[in-house]
């Protein structure tokens, strides 16, 4: 009986969290549709529900009694399988988000490592899509996807060892109260800037979105989807939009503490200041994907591999040194 | 030289003022209209849905001459005439395919007596193809219906022609 009781609380603590963000995957593409919108003097969506709020869910509701179209030289389980792993993988990473000191779902003490490893995986589901479609875009978006996160995934390692060498430890929560005093972004201002590219870059977003480039590639690993699968795909790509916000904001920006510890501020519960950080950065996403045209695929790798890489590992050094000469090092 | 432009690179000069930028083009006033609920303004010599006009005591305009026929580049109309009992040729058929229609406006100006008309509706879909068909029935309809406007945009128009 006490067995069947953990196994409920355990599911409804997953859906206690899984929904409220898929709900913001929702309401993240139409804010991110009407920022583009803005800014190119557009008014964007504004008809369905209060401001265009649900067309996001009226899009989906299309999607789901859209046609799934299998081609038929395609690898039919593997074509079912990419476009699962990728809404899977980009859902599960949030079991270990600290959205305050108690409210996480899975308070593991090697969180920043399994969000790092999980966010690799994601171009499993890219790569699988692009193969077993059996076509030549999807194909080559595919390979293109695949070089391009495998390079920016390394930069981003790099990056989290800064942080690291700050902290002392692996747990995301510790992390945020390591940022009591002082959050990363100051001491670490050019490693964010260059987490915040590498994150565009990782999750496919301009300037960096070539595996869709659809000048060249009609819609890279997507071509041949349609329907939900192609729906998932999508809301897969937001949610992992998302996860990189709250990243950036959890190394970064100090997840859920408040930017001051003073009154008006501190009354304001955490999760509040997490999801406003999450929505600072996400509105940036979306300011820059209007304004950047996109990236040739050689000044790509260039900059993943000439640039950011040895100028994170310099950093590396750096940040290590200092912490040693002043005997900043945590744990001692 | 190259040492601004290498400062630029890294301070990232350029690409903070194409986001600043970004961010004024936000607080200004847009530049399109919500379409279904506002419609922009429509010129007098607009070339939209067909019309059939007449005269105002109820006469088609219509001669029958089918220059329109003619002169139509997509071949989309197609008219058939006869004598009426008073001596006067009249169309038996006009039907204009307004799936074949390029919407050109040469019908119109080929018409010696204003009967072909393009009015300024332009929202005029339909569920089926056939339901674009246009017959002559049809085109007085519309005729009868937009006459006010058609008559109005004529004379607007007839300095120019």
């Amino acid at each position: 009986m006490s067995e069947l009781f953990i196994f409920f609380e355990q599911i409804y603590r997953i859906l206690f969290l899984l929904v409220p963000v898929l709900v913001s995957v929702a309401m993240i593409v139409w804010l991110d549709r009407r920022v583009w919108a803005f800014v190119q003097k557009r008014r964007g969506p504004n008809v369905v529900g209060p401001f265009g709020l649900f067309q996001t869910l009226a899009d989906a509701l299309k999607y789901i009694f859209k046609e799934i179209i299998i081609p038929a030289s395609s690898n039919k389980v593997i074509f079912i399988l990419a476009p699962i792993v990728t809404m899977t993988l980009a859902l599960i990473s949030w079991a270990v988000i600290p959205f305050s000191e108690t409210f996480v779902l899975a308070d593991i003490n090697v969180g920043i490592l399994y969000l790092f490893a999980v966010s690799s995986l994601g171009v499993y589901g890219i790569i699988m899509g692009g193969w077993a479609s059996n076509s030549k875009y999807p194909f080559l978006g595919a390979i293109r996807s695949a070089a391009q996160m495998v390079s920016y995934e390394v930069s981003i390692g790099v990056i989290i060892i800064n942080v690291l060498l700050c902290v002392g430890s692996l747990n995301l929560s510790d992390i945020v109260l390591a940022q009591k005093d002082l959050w990363f972004v100051i001491p670490l201002f050019p490693m964010f800037i260059i987490f915040f590219i590498s994150a565009l870059a990782e999750t496919n977003r301009p300037p960096f979105d070539l595996p869709e480039a659809e000048a060249e590639l009609v819609a890279g690993y997507q071509t041949e989807y349609s329907g939900m699968m192609y729906a998932m795909f999508w809301l897969g790509e937001y949610a992992n939009i998302l996860l990189m916000c709250a990243m950036g904001s959890i190394l970064f920006l100090g997840g859920w503490l408040s930017p001051i510890d003073l009154f008006p501020f501190n009354v304001i519960p955490a999760p509040i200041w997490l999801i406003l950080k999450i929505l600072f950065l996400f509105i940036l996403f979306a300011l820059i994907k209007a304004i950047v045209p996109r990236y040739r695929y050689d000044q790509l790798m260039k900059l993943g591999w000439k640039i950011f890489l040895p100028f994170s590992l310099i950093y590396v050094v750096l940040t290590a040194s200092f912490l040693m000469y002043f005997d900043l090092l945590p744990g001692n | 030289m190259s040492l601004i432009r290498f400062f630029k690179t890294i301070f990232m000069i350029d690409f903070l003022t194409g986001l600043i930028m970004a961010i004024k083009e936000i607080f200004k006033p847009k530049k399109t209209i919500n379409y279904p609920f506002e419609k922009g303004s429509i010129s007098p010599r607009a070339r939209g849905e067909h019309a059939l006009r007449r005269y105002p005591n109820g006469e088609e305009r219509c001669i029958a001459c089918k220059l329109c026929e003619a002169v139509c580049p997509a071949q989309a109309i197609t008219i058939e005439s006869s004598e009426r009992e008073d001596g006067s040729r009249k169309t038996t058929r006009y039907d204009i395919d307004m799936l074949k229609c390029i919407y050109c406006g040469l019908c119109e100006q080929s018409c010696p007596v204003d009967a072909i008309v393009q009015g300024p509706n332009f929202e005029f879909a339909t569920e089926t193809r056939e339901e674009l068909y246009y017959n002559k029935e049809k085109l007085l309809e519309n005729g009868d219906r937009w006459e006010n406007i058609l008559a109005a945009n004529i004379n607007a128009d007839s300095s120019h022609r």
